[in-house]
């Protein structure tokens, strides 16, 4: 069944995934499986990045990640997807969001995970505020481009 | 009626707090929420708004018991 959540601790996407495909018990009805991974660099614009912040809106945040994923299930014919994302203190080279997306055939998986992935970049309200070596922060202003 | 404002991020920062339990005579728009709420802080241009935590526009009509979200532009994933 398709599941998002949020995380507050670290967590091992592939582990996860390892995890949910064995739940699947061997499903037979997809062909296709399209994941994306976004970790933590220890850089942005120019600066080393010691650490980050991630705040979101509790509930709207959900309701968010909820609806991105089961838009996608419709409009591409999912067989099952997964979304987690962490919130909270969040260090380099840690993950930050898993999208995993099944399908029939390749086209539909590659194309979702792109769309959940960049919907969400766009809708779900998180905010990141990174720590710069010197121990100052600040809140990024924007996404980059892709 | 009551309303529940919210602010997040480097917005609250800005504003220096997170929520308002605002008390309004009638009806008002989102944006007469914003200025209520704030003591009449100008609007950042990029603000993005919510009613009952679904986006919104600006425009929007505020009923009793809505909670409102200010918040910048959004930079998960």
């Amino acid at each position: 069944m398709a599941h998002c959540e949020l995380r507050e601790t670290s967590f091992d996407p592939w582990q996860l995934l390892a995890e949910w495909t064995a739940a699947q018990q061997g499903a037979s009805r997809y062909g296709a499986t399209a994941v994306f991974v976004g970790t933590m660099r220890d850089f942005n614009e120019g600066d080393a990045v010691t650490g980050m912040y991630l705040e979101h809106y509790p509930g709207m945040t959900e309701r968010q990640l909820e609806q991105i994923m089961q838009d996608a299930i419709r409009e591409w014919h999912l067989d099952d997807a997964l979304i987690v994302h962490r919130v909270g203190e969040i260090l380099p080279a840690e993950s930050i969001v898993l999208v995993a997306v099944w399908s029939a055939h390749r086209a539909e998986a590659f194309t979702a995970c792109r769309h959940i992935m960049e919907t969400l970049k766009h809708n779900a309200p998180f905010w990141k505020r990174e720590t710069l070596i010197d121990g100052s922060s600040r809140w990024v202003e924007r996404n980059t481009a892709g | 009626m009551q309303v529940k404002v919210l602010f997040f991020a480097g917005l609250r920062e800005r504003l220096g707090k997170a929520d308002v339990a605002l008390e309004l005579p009638g009806t008002a728009t989102v944006l007469e929420v914003w200025q209520q709420a704030t003591g009449g802080e100008t609007l950042p241009a990029n603000v993005l708004v919510s009613i009952n935590q679904v986006y919104a526009e600006l425009s929007a009509s505020v009923a009793d018991g809505d909670e409102v979200a200010f918040f910048p532009p959004v930079t998960g994933g």
